[in-house]
């Protein structure tokens, strides 16, 4: 085995690991909640370059984006809305957890010393399941990225699961602080002398590129690394950037508020549909292979996608592209619903104040 | 190889679980609680994709199998680990874990939101997202409440 190109590649992990230990260490220690908050998006976004050194480009791109991006703008709504001064601190307080913390640590790593070495590729974990969908995906589903031939196909129902856990948790947070700005937006300033000339420009230029990037990750998500959960989050940014550089009035008359609820139960509706579709077909809830009636397949020409003789190809190609068109519905109108909830408290409260 | 080197992301990762779970209990602040349960999700997370790396493997892109990039990658390694452990000569990082964290990030945030919103909630009704200022409004708010409950009692 080639020694340099490996230990090189594990020096990375242990670096970026140190550097998350680090950023960690400081999160604990700040006393400032912005600080702390923007010390969380560093720890993601070191995190996402940690998972790319771990071979998971996929998760890399979620990471980047929820926790450097979505997470961080629902915090610091979160902070603009209650307002709260500096954590207090009081070191009496600090023994009870850190012993807790100390006796669960030494435990977990006690267990630690029974798990297989890292990197072994003859673990329980990466010699049966792991290494079955590698093999199988080319020849059961035909698409190559075998992340999201798990995840939309074999794993089907569980996604199905997440999508609606995804989906209520918009409509939590809309049901605690309201889909959206409950007064009358008062009018942007007029922009005389507008000293922001330079990031409303710069976001104007960045927001189609935002959106097709994000149908990029969605449409090349069976090819490459990529699929709904992600484009999902990414084109939820365009709207979000939109709101913070033009203001939330402008972004709801452009992308009203119906219509961001609306598409999120779409998006569930469509992946269960697909579903239901391939039961009336004859299959099993979400079996693709029975997505196309019969009379359908044999009009698919041989050879014209994959191998010749899966027709059933079509079906997983077309069922996986149906269902990530549903997660990215529901993911990106759930964190446009959850950002509206945020932002529009905040402008009912100016509102009130003033 | 000790220990400390084999299992050194598993250790890692432990460690800045605790740093979560430590910002989660030592503070009295809603807002920097949720901060820590949101180090300790990403932290799980690392756990995961720890397990499923295979040494001197690549992405689980079927791609590469047949492409100048999956020869070159399976040329810096010994053919008999590739012929034992890869597939069409390409070894591959395990992709199951990829797929649970994955999805767990989103809900991770969706889920972060709703507590978020409920703290949100929490400052409005007490003024406060200190846990121990809101016990004690809520203490001052029974006392008032209950001589009166039990007049309307008797």
């Amino acid at each position: 085995m080639n020694d340099i190109a490996l230990q090189a590649s594990f020096a990375l992990n242990v670096a970026l690991l140190l550097m998350l230990v680090i950023v960690g260490i400081a999160i604990a220690r700040s006393r400032s909640l912005l600080a702390s908050i923007l010390l969380l998006g560093i720890y993601s976004l070191v995190s996402a370059a940690w998972l790319v050194v771990m071979d998971a480009a996929d998760v890399a791109f979620t990471e980047a984006v929820v926790g450097a991006g979505i997470s961080t703008v629902v915090l610091l709504g979160a902070i603009l809305l209650v307002r709260a001064g500096p954590v207090r601190h009081d070191w009496r307080m600090t023994i009870p957890p850190a012993l807790l913390v100390l006796g669960v640590g030494g435990l977990l790593i006690y267990a630690v010393t029974g798990l297989p070495e890292f990197g072994d590729p003859a673990s329980p974990a990466n010699a049966h399941v792991g290494r079955s969908y590698l093999i199988e995906t080319p020849k059961e589903i035909g698409v190559p990225n075998v992340v999201t031939a798990v995840l939309s196909s074999y794993r089907g129902f569980d996604t199905l699961g997440e999508t609606v856990v995804v989906f209520a948790a918009g409509i939590g947070v809309a049901l605690m602080l309201g889909f959206g700005p409950r007064s009358a937006l008062s009018p942007p300033p007029v922009a005389t002398g507008d000293h922001h000339v330079v990031l409303r420009v710069t976001a104007k230029l960045l927001i189609p590129l935002i959106m097709l990037y994000a149908f990029y990750v969605q449409f090349h998500g069976d090819l490459g690394a990529g699929g709904g959960f992600q484009a999902g989050v990414i084109l939820a940014v365009a709207p979000i950037l939109h709101a913070l550089v033009f203001g939330l009035r402008e972004t709801i008359e452009a992308i009203p508020v119906h219509a961001v609820r609306s598409v999120a139960a779409l998006g569930v509706l469509l992946f269960a549909g697909v579903g239901l579709v391939c039961i009336l077909n004859g299959g099993d809830f979400l079996d693709y292979d029975y997505l196309f009636p019969p009379s359908v397949e044999a009009m698919i020409p041989p050879g014209l996608m994959g191998d010749p003789d899966h027709a059933h190809h079509w079906g997983q190609h077309f069922g996986i592209f149906f269902i990530e068109l549903g997660v990215l519905f529901t993911v990106s109108a759930t964190m446009v619903t959850i950002f509206y909830g945020f932002a529009g408290r905040a402008a009912d409260e100016q509102e009130a104040a003033s | 190889m000790s220990m400390a080197v084999t299992h050194f992301n598993y250790i890692a990762v432990i460690v800045l679980m605790m740093i979560g779970l430590y910002v989660l209990f030592a503070t009295g602040n809603l807002i920097k609680r949720m901060v820590g349960l949101a180090l300790f999700q990403t932290s799980t997370a690392l756990f995961y994709i720890s397990l499923g790396k295979v040494s001197g493997g690549t992405a689980a892109i079927t791609i590469y199998a047949d492409s100048p990039e999956g020869r070159a990658l399976a040329a810096t390694l010994d053919p008999a680990y590739v012929d034992q452990f890869g597939i069409n000569g390409v070894v591959y990082s395990n992709p199951l874990p990829h797929v649970l964290i994955l999805t767990a990030i989103v809900v991770g945030v969706a889920t972060l939101s709703v507590g978020l919103s409920i703290v949100v909630r929490i400052r409005e009704a007490y003024g406060t997202v200190e846990t121990d200022e809101i016990e004690a409004v809520a203490r001052v708010e029974a006392a008032q409440s209950g001589p009166a409950r039990s007049e309307a009692g008797a």
